[in-house]
């Protein structure tokens, strides 16, 4: 128990505190939103990365990446046979599906697709959602530069083997 | 200037005072509310920090349809607003702004003309809820007329406090006679004026006639349009009528630290908003009192300090 009218007293000082402070609301389509690094907005595809491994539709969740593709043969001077070469015809992924987990990202091999920050592809029509390769391309120029390491962070995987691999040789 | 110049003139100074400040006030309201949680409140409205969000609800409310029920008492149901609206209207034309005559009409008993007009409030509360012919109208007037009634008596009590002290019952002559060690004496009186005049004007944390989270919105559930924002216009102006009472009766109306001859209207108006201020704290601090625990603070604790407060006043006047 402490003095009665206490809590009233507390009540007016804590209201009339958060009033001299900043207020909160972000004014957002007057004012872009200062997004969090590593911001997942959109999907952005890097068409010469991909080899159709097919990873990327495959770990899908909710199944929202569309591959077609075909093979090509790709003669090399010298060689005893000609190459095969997979060549994609189709990568859309539906906005509409996508939940954005990430896993596509994390998965694809071959650093083909990346998390881009931009969020304002809101459509009239839900099929408008389906990115095309096209679109996927055009997003690539959104995507940041990768975070510097964190310095008091875990040593990069990479690093760690090549300072064992130089201690062990 | 002839006396009929000077009448229409007082009038259409008070219409415009009756007109603009409650705006203020609820532009007040609107800003340091959203303030006091965080948030920016209207930003559009006028362009500038949207000041001009009142003036377009007001425009919005004009195009609503304006239904009346079918089951309503028509007449009685139309009625309400005005009568809702009306005695606020009235309470300031004998409010005093400045010393000698800056006021709307000068009264000898214009307090006891105050209190009794801002009594009629609880008549447009009583018309409204009846009238709606709508169960949640009814429980919220039934819950208005219980407190209404019930806070009258403790404003009434402390507004004689000062009247005694004063010995007059002009508004202009408590001011007049007022001093500024009353703030001490009539503190208790102070307090007890203006919680049972917030609760009179209905406005939270006394806000159970209207209680949106319970009775839909008490009294007001069947009101639209005009009418429905002349209800809300009543509030704020209950707001600056309430808070100038308290201005002119407990804090000194016009007297200020210095230049009361001619910045007398400033102190007051100062002083107005002030204490309208004071009301939107409230309102954004404390949550909702029960129907028991508002009925428990009118009849045990603010009748009785009142009660103590006149014994404290007439010992004082007795005295010296």
């Amino acid at each position: 128990m402490g003095v009665p009218g206490e809590g009233l007293a507390k009540g007016l000082a804590v209201t009339l505190k958060t009033m001299t402070r900043r207020s909160h609301t972000q004014q957002y389509p007057d004012v872009q939103p200062e997004l969090p690094p590593r911001s997942r907005g959109v999907i952005a595809l890097l068409e010469e990365n991909c080899t159709v491994c097919m990873l990327c539709a495959r770990e899908c969740p909710d199944w929202c990446i569309y591959i077609d593709s075909h093979k090509e043969e790709v003669v090399v001077p010298g060689a005893a046979r000609a190459r095969q070469r997979n060549v994609l015809d189709r990568f859309d992924i539906d906005f509409s599906l996508c939940m954005y987990c990430g896993i596509c990202v994390e998965v694809c091999p071959f650093d083909a697709l990346y998390w881009s920050p931009e969020f304002e592809y809101a459509e009239h029509d839900i099929r408008d959602l389906l990115h095309g390769r096209q679109r996927l391309g055009e997003w690539m120029a959104t995507v940041p530069p990768p975070p510097a390491h964190d310095p008091r962070g875990e040593p990069a995987k990479e690093e760690t083997a090549a300072r064992k691999r130089a201690g062990s040789a | 200037m002839p006396d009929w110049l000077e009448t229409l003139i007082r009038v259409l100074a008070v219409v415009a005072a009756f007109l603009t400040l409650p705006l203020l006030v609820g532009q007040a309201e609107h800003k340091v509310m959203a303030h006091m949680q965080g948030r920016l409140g209207p930003m559009y409205a006028g362009a500038f920090h949207g000041w001009a969000q009142l003036v377009a609800d007001g425009v919005k409310f004009v195009q609503k349809e304006d239904i009346t029920p079918r089951d309503a008492d028509r007449p009685v149901f139309r009625l309400a607003p005005v009568i809702a609206l009306l005695p606020y209207l009235l309470a300031l034309l004998v409010i005093p702004l400045g010393p000698g005559d800056l006021v709307g009409q000068p009264l000898d008993v214009g307090l006891f003309f105050v209190l009794a007009v801002v009594g009629i409030g609880v008549v447009a509360v009583l018309m409204s809820a009846w009238a709606s012919a709508n169960k949640y109208s009814l429980l919220g007037g039934l819950r208005g007329a219980a407190q209404l009634l019930g806070y009258e008596l403790p404003l009434v009590l402390a507004a004689a406090s000062v009247a005694m002290a004063a010995g007059t019952l002009s508004l202009t002559g408590i001011v007049e006679a007022w001093r500024p060690w009353w703030l001490l004496w009539q503190a208790p009186a102070a307090v007890v004026f203006f919680v049972a005049g917030l609760a009179e004007i209905r406005r939270p944390p006394f806000d159970m006639p209207i209680a949106d989270s319970e009775l839909v919105f008490g009294y007001l559930t069947e009101y639209t349009g005009l009418r429905f924002a002349f209800f809300l216009l009543a509030e704020y102006v209950g707001i600056v009528v309430i808070a100038a009472l308290t201005t002119v009766l407990f804090l000194g109306g016009w007297k200020g630290p210095f230049g009361d001859a001619h910045l007398g209207w400033l102190w007051t108006l100062l002083k107005v908003f002030a204490v309208s201020f004071v009301v939107i704290w409230l309102r954004v601090a404390y949550p909702r009192l029960r129907e028991d625990q508002l009925q428990r603070l009118c009849w045990l604790v603010l009748v009785p300090l009142a009660l103590a407060q006149l014994v404290l006043t007439a010992a004082v006047r007795v005295a010296f």
